[in-house]
């Protein structure tokens, strides 16, 4: 799904409960992690949970993978992910995804810790773009 | 004697808050409890009526805000059981330890000397002791939850400088044995500080009974304002123990060759105090009173066996933490799922718990698990609180299942 498909999922669902379990199910969708990518390096700062990120470059476009202990943080990677995935990295730099996140409504559902922690993947994310767009 | 909740409760503004649309069941007391009216009027009339900088000062506004800064001092000492002199004022239970630590433990410290520590201490009862360079060790806690006292007693060694012990677990609810170890402690010719963070909310306290060298707690947990606590400590201990912050109050004289300090508790006490968290603590110590500690507690204790017995008969949930005589603190791991969830999902069903390791990391590293999400109660938590609770866990269970 891309982000405007999920985005209308959510705008479709008008209780909570169901606006969780269809986040809860993209985290599960995620493409895994393999075992040995949980690595210091690819652990993102400032979340309450758990976060890894890499990425590979195929073709000049740039492929996540990403995990997380929670849930929850699955389901927000793969919102992430549905914005960024498989894009040139200057695309990605040029994206607003905090104003696209914004647009799905989930904002007041999602602690200020949490959103924290959404923008430090978003930032991992970016990171990622500059360096591959500079490489 | 029974309470009568609606009434207590009606007393508690912010309990009629909604959260998502919801009733709000909130079980987070461990980490701060709420304020009643009567701590809230009280600190809005000393603002109002009474507002002045204390002591050195002999206009009425300073005089009664004087008054009302030292009569909170002896109505906590009348509370705790203890002198007023022994009452020294802090910012909470994490300075009043970082004080012992530096003007007490500190300078009487020979290298590889220990602090013996219990495995549930909160890391402000870790950490200030090896700031100060002591070398601390903790006796293991089991299974349920409780001390192992034979194998506390068992490291009680001439190394052994100071024992220091929680006296309720804020991650387990767990009860320590504190006057036992005190007893066991002195026969070794060891003081003890007591950790009082989460006592003055659920047990009744009398410091010179109990013979502990320090005490420690914060107004905030004990329906009183936040940034406000006290050390108790023995008269002998505070007038050997050397000032810790300079400033202002703390002196006797001043000159550049050389200051001489105030007495006790004062030269402790440097700087503007907390006039307003005295005098709210206060009035938080009266209103529980009002209420009377064996109602508070007659209430606590149904409330928590039934809030056991609720989150007992959850399939997939486990509740650490089972140790006989516990208080109210009920840290939950469910299967499959990150505590962050629960509590996230909890909150959309209008109950706040804490989600993480509850400053108690050694602990969870004993228990095999990262964090937990913590319900609390208070007096003012009924049955239908817990209810909330276990609703909310029961829709997280099916979406996270």
């Amino acid at each position: 799904m891309n982000i405007d498909d999920i985005a209308e999922s959510f705008e479709m669902l008008d209780d909570w409960e169901a606006r969780y379990a269809l986040l809860l199910d993209l985290g599960k969708k995620l493409e895994p992690l393999p075992d040995e990518a949980h690595t210091d390096i690819n652990k993102v700062r400032g979340c309450m949970s758990q976060v890894w990120m890499d990425h590979q470059l195929n073709d000049g476009a740039l492929h996540f993978r990403g995990d997380s202990d929670a849930h929850i943080v699955r389901g927000l990677i793969a919102l992430l992910f549905a914005m960024v995935q498989d894009r040139k990295p200057q695309e990605i730099l040029a994206l607003d995804i905090p104003g696209t996140f914004a647009q799905l409504g989930l904002e007041n559902h999602i602690s200020m810790n949490r959103r924290n922690g959404f923008y430090a993947m978003t930032e991992r994310i970016k990171g990622m773009a500059q360096a591959a767009a500079e490489g | 004697m029974s309470l009568d909740l609606a009434a207590l409760r009606a007393q508690f503004p912010i309990l009629a808050e909604t959260v998502h649309g919801r009733r709000l069941a909130y079980l987070d007391n461990a980490a701060t409890t709420q304020k009643p009216v009567a701590v809230l009027d009280r600190m809005d009339r000393y603002y109002r009526h009474e507002n002045a900088n204390v002591h050195r000062a002999v206009h009425l506004l300073a005089e009664r805000a004087t008054t009302a800064y030292e009569g909170a001092r002896d109505r906590i000492a009348r509370f705790v059981g203890a002198d007023r002199q022994e009452i020294v004022f802090t910012r909470g239970t994490t300075e009043a330890i970082n004080l012992v630590a530096r003007s007490y433990l500190q300078p009487r410290l020979q290298p590889g000397d220990e602090v013996l520590l219990t495995g549930m201490e909160h890391h402000s009862n870790i950490v200030p002791w090896q700031l100060a360079g002591a070398k601390t060790v903790a006796a293991p806690v089991r299974d349920d939850g409780s001390l192992d006292l034979d194998a506390w007693r068992a490291m009680l060694n001439p190394r052994t400088r100071l024992v220091a012990v929680v006296q309720v677990s804020n991650a387990l609810g767990t009860v320590n044995p504190v006057a036992e170890m005190i007893d066991i402690a002195h026969q070794h010719g060891v003081p003890v500080l007591v950790d009082g963070a989460q006592t003055l909310a659920h047990l009744k306290l009398d410091l010179h009974a109990l013979d502990a060298d320090f005490f420690t707690t914060s107004a905030h947990k004990a329906f009183g304002p936040t940034g406000f606590g006290f050390l108790y400590a023995k008269r002998a201990h505070l007038e050997a123990m050397p000032p810790w912050h300079g400033g202002g109050d703390m002196i006797e004289t001043v000159a550049f060759d050389g200051s001489t300090w105030n007495e006790i508790p004062y030269k402790f006490e440097a700087g503007t105090p907390d006039m307003a968290g005295a005098i709210g603590f206060a009035a938080a110590l009266d209103w529980i009173e009002g209420i009377g500690l064996d109602a508070l507690i007659a209430h606590e204790t149904e409330l928590t066996a039934y809030t056991a017995a609720q989150l007992a008969a959850l399939p997939g949930l486990r509740v650490i933490g089972t140790a006989p005589g516990k208080v109210g603190v009920f840290s939950m791991v469910m299967d499959g799922a990150h505590p962050h969830d629960l509590g996230t999902l909890l909150s959309e069903s209008g109950v706040a718990v804490r989600t993480g390791h509850h400053c108690t990391m050694p602990l969870w590293q004993r228990f095999g698990v990262p964090a937990t999400a913590r319900a609390s109660l208070a007096v003012y938590n009924g049955q239908d609180d817990v209810d909330q609770l276990v609703a909310g866990l029961k829709t997280a269970m099916r979406l996270l299942g």
